[in-house]
This record gives structure tokens, C-alpha cells and sequence, in this order.
């Protein structure tokens, strides 16, 4: 029964190995596999929920080697309430894949896969080194998935988010080095009773690797200064990864909630990081929500919307990590459920409404229209695309309302695109689909943008409101007066910013659609990711009216979270931890996993 | 030994920094490398500087501490594989582009400094 455990891990796993030996050809195979490793996760992460929710917090000792010397997966309330999250966004990522989408690159399915399985293991990681193991695993598939379609600009914001991460990961790594270097230990539950009898001269180190440790984190969740890479980056991943990437900050989210109150003992008397949250994180995350809003005001397209969109949500979901209280943390968690759900709609939808391949057949419908049909050699398409989308946001500094810089687009259309394009139009391929009549966007799309939208931008009836109001509601009267005009100027910025994305995406002239590269039909694979964002926002509902139960599981989260003693008699197996051992000469009984 | 060492990881780490604040795809390819080689050091030198101590346990003898060498060992594969990933990446983006710059600005702007006008910036 135990073993259970292992599944949320193990199943992506072989999912992913058996998907990558199988010959490329065998597509049905691959796609079967995918299939049904990610619904299988569902059932799974619903067992485990089940189980946490009874209140114990099971630990797994891989290869039956003692707790602080061997490695072990956790499973508490927050591992389970985040492996279900995951699961639910993972069916519904699936749901909005085309196999057209899948299709523009070779391994799609296999590094889907291995996302998940990086994904659940960081959720169930019971010590540090593994934590650092399964973030590097979920972020080199991430570079994979955010290089899927290829193409020079993907590659570029590719390179920029590696690097980013690259450097991220070797901070970890020196904050790992010290905390090891202090405690002798690993192993969150021992790292944390070490820490809190800690002598005092260690005390300033601890203090420095903790605020490491904390600023990595904020750089996966995208804080202020550390989030530039991040709506460039989810722009140019396609829909369903952008969609799956939602969960990506909120990883760095709950290492900092598992971290801060379990290992650094926050919000008890002697946390190490306190000063350190209150007086530094505090404010990046104020400055997160205001660059977030101004910069969804200052964009265009719906994904990059949707991008500044979550470091809204970072910025605030941090403000409330740092008060350092259940009530705080418990409403905070309801809004990471909100946001995570509405974001990966939001991105599924952009898909739909203002997908790539419209802008390169339009493009190349303006190139032939007005140049020479003599046909040069095809060039890349990949290269087309590119300038396709360059057409929709000109100059390099920043995005401009599509209908505006038309004429622009047009020449730079005329001028480099017209032999390539010329050719590609000619290729029956990418041609708009002309069989469906119905005209793009339909009511069912319109509709769906508008109870996202509400969702995500945190209006009334739907959950990201009640999620806003309950960590307004739980923030102490002194943080009150900062965090919250923040939230409601940035909130009102977000309505402004997605309702002139909403005008200009559904309500525009036929003409001003064209010339934004809109297209005029609906586009391949639209009515899945249609019903993929269907089902996320039916989750949003649930969520909504299911909100007091929810809200009972999260306190309880929340107030687990803060318990370090009953954490470390969880996962420590005797009570001898004579603490305070200052030469770390742990038996060499540790394994690694070597990845 | 432990002046030395701690200066050997002071001037690798100094060296990648500098080199990763470059806006070339290569000096920072290099500078997350050397960097990555101060941090492997570093976390050794976590374990506690020691000579002639066996690496594994001898009975009764006194022993090196391990887990930072499986630390260590861990790191290395995994910014090897990085390191490798990020190569070809840098090199399908100069094929894509023409361009080694990280933001390929530099040659948007101006093709008259051909060479030379490594800019450093952001």
C-alpha cells in the first residue's frame, strides 16, 4: 500500500521510456501510451489526496534505508493537493493537444511525460538533494517543450530561460552546499530539528543559504527582478505547453511554502528567514504584482497577456507567503488553485484565437497577392513563421495593436517574405481550412474567453474573487495598507488589459481581423482545446461552489505545514535525534539516485 | 590548504560571472561551466577539508565524509548534460539566426563593427 507512493512517479516514467523506444511510426502506440500514463496519474493523485487528507503525512524510505541517512518521498496534504492539481491540468493539457500540435516535433509525448514526472517527483521529494534532482529533471523538460515547433525566436527565448534556470540551479546548489555544510543532513525533517537548535554562530549562514535557497525559488516562481524571462517565454511555447507550464511557478511556490515553515522553522518564534521574508520578499512581491499588471497593459497578444497575467498572480500568492500565518497560507493555496486553473485555460484558448499557423497562411496570402508568383526555392518555414509573428509585434522593444502597424507588416511581408511565402501558399498544407463555415471565433469561444477572463482576472462569481478576497481578508492591518490598493489597482489594470484583448480578438471587423492575422475560420484542433478549457473552467466552477469544504482541507494544509515536530516525528523513524552534531560524520549509508 | 582552496573558488566563480554577464552565447557557455566547476568544489570543500583520510569507511579508522562526493558526483552529470544541451542550442540558434549575440541585437543594429564590438550588457 505504501508503495503507492512511488506511482505518481514510476507511471510518467515508463510512460516516457516505453514512448521514446517505441519507432517513430508506431504514432497510435505513442499516443495511446501518453493517454492513458496521464489519466492514470488522476485516480492515482486522488488516492493520495484521499489518504492525506486523513491527517498523516506518509513517508517512503527508497531501498528501506533509515530516514535521515537514506532518501525518502513524503506525501502530506500539500505534496497531495498539488500532485491532484497536476494531474487535473495534465488531463486537460492532454485534452487540448492536437496531433498536429504534437506533430511539430519528434519526442512531444515523451518529454510531456517526463514534465510530469518531474513535476510529481518535486511534489513528493522528501529531501533537498532530491528536490534539486527533480527540479533539474521537470526543467530540462521544460526546455524541450518550450523549443517544441522550433524556430529562431523560440530558440532565443529558449536559450534565455536556460541560462536563466542553469544559474538558478547552480544557487541551489551553494545553498545546499551550506545548509549541508551546517546541519550534516539532507533530509528536510532532520535539516529542520537541526535548524532550530541550532548554536548561534552558525545562525548567520543558515540565514544566508536560506535566503539562497529562497531567492532560487523565487526565481522559478518569477519574482520581480528574476521574472523578465517569463511571459517571453510562455509566449512562445505553443498552447497545451504554455497551459502546463501554469504549475511551473507554482513549483518554486511550494518548495518556498515546504521550505520556509518545515525546514526554517517561519512564523514560530526563532525562524531563521523571518526579517528576511518580511523585510526583502515582501516587497519584491509587491513590485512582481505592479510590474505584472503594468506590463499586461502594456502588451497585446493574449499569451503574453496571460504571461504578465501570472506574475500578477506570483506577486500576490508571495505577498501572502511571506505574512507566514495558516490563515495566510491556507488562502493562498485557494488562490493557487484559482490561478493555476484560469492561467491554463487562458493559454489553451490563445491557441485558438490567435493561433501561428493563421498568421503564417495569412502572411502568406498577403504575399501573394501583391508579389511575383514566381516560387523560389521553399525556404525554412520555420523562418516564415518567425517573420510571421515578428509581422504581428514589429520592432524589437515591445508590442504594438496588430491593425497599427498593418502597413508595416504588409511591406516587411512584401519586401523579405514574398518567394518563401509564395511557396508555401502554393503547398497545399497550410492552407486555412475552408470546409467549416462557421464563422471564427464562435460563441462557445467567446464565452469561454469571458468566464476565464472573469475567473482569472478575480471578478465576482468565480473562484479567483474568493481567492483574491481571502488573502486580502488574511493579511494583517499593518501589510493591509500596502498589499491592498496593489491588488485592487492591479486587478482593475488586468480587467482593462483582458478586455481590450477580448475587443480586439473577438469583437473586431473582418477586415481589422485580417489585418491583425486572425483567422477567419476556425482553426485545426480548435474544438478540443475548446473542450479542454471547457472542463478547466468546469474545475474553476467546482472549486467556486465547492469552496468550504476546500477551504476546511486547506486550513488543515496550512496548520500541517506549520507543525514542524509532528513533520519530523513523521518522518524521522525513532525519537534520538541527539542534535547539535557538529562534524557531519553521517555512516556513509547515503544513496544517491544518480539521476 | 583550505586559503587556497577557498581562492580557487573565488577566482572560478568570479571568472564565470564575468563571463556569463557577456551578450555572446559562447563566454557565457563558458562562464556557467566554470561556475559550475566552483560550485562542485564548493560543495566538496562542505564535507570538511581533509588529507589522507580514506574515502570510504575503514574500520575504525576516521573517514572522509561521502555524501558531499555523491553530491558532487550527482551535480557533475547533470551540468554535463546541461552544458551539452545548451551548446546545441547556442548552436541551432546561430544557425537560425546568424547571429552568437543573445539577444541578436548587436547585428540588427549595425553591421559596421563586424568584429570586435563585443557588447556587454544586461
Amino acid at each position: 500500500m505504501n508503495h503507492a507512493l512511488l506511482l505518481p512517479i514510476l507511471i510518467p516514467l515508463f510512460a516516457a521510456g516505453a514512448i521514446v523506444a517505441l519507432p517513430l511510426r508506431a504514432k497510435r502506440v505513442q499516443r495511446a501510451l501518453n493517454t492513458l500514463a496521464t489519466l492514470a496519474l488522476l485516480p492515482v493523485a486522488c488516492m493520495l489526496a484521499a489518504r492525506a487528507a486523513q491527517g498523516g503525512i506518509a513517508s517512503y524510505a527508497l531501498g528501506a534505508w533509515p530516514a535521515p541517512f537514506g532518501i525518502v518521498l513524503q506525501l502530506d496534504r500539500l505534496g497531495a493537493l498539488m500532485l491532484a492539481l497536476t494531474a487535473v491540468l495534465a488531463c486537460c493539457c492532454l485534452l487540448g493537444t492536437s496531433s498536429a500540435d504534437a506533430r511539430r516535433g519528434r519526442y512531444f509525448r515523451a518529454l510531456f511525460q517526463f514534465e510530469l514526472m518531474g513535476l510529481n517527483g518535486a511534489f513528493l521529494a522528501g529531501d533537498m538533494f532530491n528536490l534539486f534532482v527533480f527540479f533539474e529533471l521537470l526543467l530540462i523538460a521544460s526546455y524541450a517543450l518550450l523549443l517544441h515547433g522550433g524556430g529562431a525566436r523560440r530558440v532565443r527565448n529558449g536559450l534565455h530561460y536556460l541560462v536563466m534556470n542553469l544559474v538558478g540551479s547552480s544557487f541551489f546548489l551553494i545553498a545546499l552546499g551550506v545548509l549541508y555544510g551546517i546541519t550534516g543532513t539532507l533530509n528536510m525533517a532532520d535539516m529542520g530539528e537541526r535548524l532550530a537548535h541550532l548554536n548561534a554562530g552558525s545562525l548567520p549562514l543558515a540565514q544566508f543559504a536560506g535566503a539562497t535557497l529562497m531567492l532560487v525559488f523565487g526565481l522559478k516562481a518569477a519574482v520581480f527582478p528574476m521574472s523578465f524571462w517569463l511571459p517571453q517565454a510562455y509566449r512562445s511555447a505553443i498552447g497545451p505547453v504554455a497551459a502546463l507550464f501554469a504549475i511551473m511557478t507554482k513549483v518554486g511556490l511550494y518548495a518556498m511554502l515546504r521550505c520556509d515553515a518545515l525546514v526554517f522553522g517561519g512564523g514560530s518564534p526563532g525562524g531563521v528567514l523571518d526579517t528576511f521574508m518580511h523585510d526583502w520578499v515582501w516587497w519584491l512581491a509587491i513590485a512582481t504584482i505592479a510590474f505584472g499588471a503594468l506590463g499586461a497593459l502594456a502588451v497585446s497578444s493574449l499569451k503574453t497577456t496571460t504571461g504578465y497575467l501570472v506574475l500578477v498572480s506570483v506577486g500576490l500568492l508571495i505577498a501572502a507567503v511571506t505574512q507566514q500565518t495558516p490563515l495566510a497560507w491556507s488562502a493562498l493555496l485557494y488562490y493557487l488553485i484559482s490561478t493555476t486553473l484560469c492561467t491554463g485555460a487562458l493559454f489553451l484558448l490563445a491557441d485558438t484565437l490567435e493561433p501561428e499557423s493563421a498568421a503564417v497562411t495569412h502572411v502568406a496570402h498577403v504575399a501573394r497577392g501583391d508579389a511575383s508568383a514566381n516560387a523560389a526555392e521553399p525556404g525554412s518555414l520555420e523562418a516564415l513563421d518567425d517573420a510571421a509573428a515578428a509581422a504581428i509585434s514589429p520592432g524589437p522593444d515591445g508590442e504594438r495593436l496588430a491593425p497599427m502597424a498593418m502597413p508595416r507588416a504588409r511591406t516587411a511581408a512584401q519586401a523579405t517574405l514574398a518567394p518563401v511565402a509564395v511557396a508555401v501558399a502554393e503547398d497545399p498544407a497550410p492552407q486555412p481550412v475552408q470546409r467549416e463555415r462557421a464563422p471564427w471565433p464562435s460563441n462557445a469561444a467567446a464565452l469561454l474567453y469571458l468566464a476565464t477572463a472573469v475567473g482569472a482576472a478575480g471578478l465576482p462569481p468565480l473562484s479567483g474573487f474568493l481567492g483574491k478576497a481571502m488573502v486580502l481578508a488574511a493579511t494583517p492591518a499593518h501589510a493591509a495598507a500596502v498589499l491592498w490598493p496593489a491588488v485592487l489597482i492591479s486587478s482593475l489594470l488586468l480587467i482593462v488589459a483582458l478586455s481590450r484583448t477580448g475587443t480586439r480578438l473577438l469583437w473586431a471587423e473582418p477586415a481589422a481581423r485580417a489585418a491583425a492575422f486572425a483567422p477567419a475560420y476556425a482553426p485545426k484542433g480548435s474544438t478540443a482545446k475548446l473542450a479542454a478549457c471547457a472542463l478547466l473552467l468546469a474545475c474553476v466552477v467546482a472549486a467556486t461552489l465547492g469552496a468550504g469544504p476546500l477551504r476546511q482541507y486547506l486550513d488543515a494544509t496550512a496548520a500541517q505545514l506549520f507543525d514542524r515536530a509532528a513533520y519530523a516525528r513523521a518522518i524521522l523513524p525513532a525519537q534520538d535525534t541527539a542534535p547539535a552534531a557538529a562534524a557531519p560524520a553521517a555512516p556513509p549509508s547515503t544513496q544517491t539516485n544518480g539521476s | 590548504m583550505e586559503a587556497a582552496f577557498a581562492a580557487a573558488i573565488g577566482v572560478l566563480c568570479a571568472c564565470g560571472i564575468y563571463l556569463l554577464l557577456c551578450a555572446r552565447v559562447l563566454p557565457v557557455i563558458l562562464g556557467i561551466t566554470l561556475f559550475s566547476y566552483a560550485i562542485n568544489l564548493f560543495l566538496l570543500g562542505m564535507g570538511r577539508l581533509a588529507t589522507g583520510k580514506p574515502p570510504v569507511i575503514a574500520a575504525g579508522a576516521q573517514y572522509a565524509d561521502p555524501v558531499p562526493q555523491a553530491l558532487v558526483l550527482t551535480a557533475i552529470v547533470i551540468g554535463f548534460a546541461m552544458t551539452a544541451f545548451t551548446v546545441v542550442l547556442a548552436l541551432r540558434s546561430l544557425a537560425l539566426t546568424g547571429s552568437d549575440h543573445v539577444d541578436d541585437q548587436a547585428d540588427r543594429r549595425g553591421h559596421a563593427k563586424p568584429d570586435g564590438g563585443e557588447t556587454r550588457g544586461a
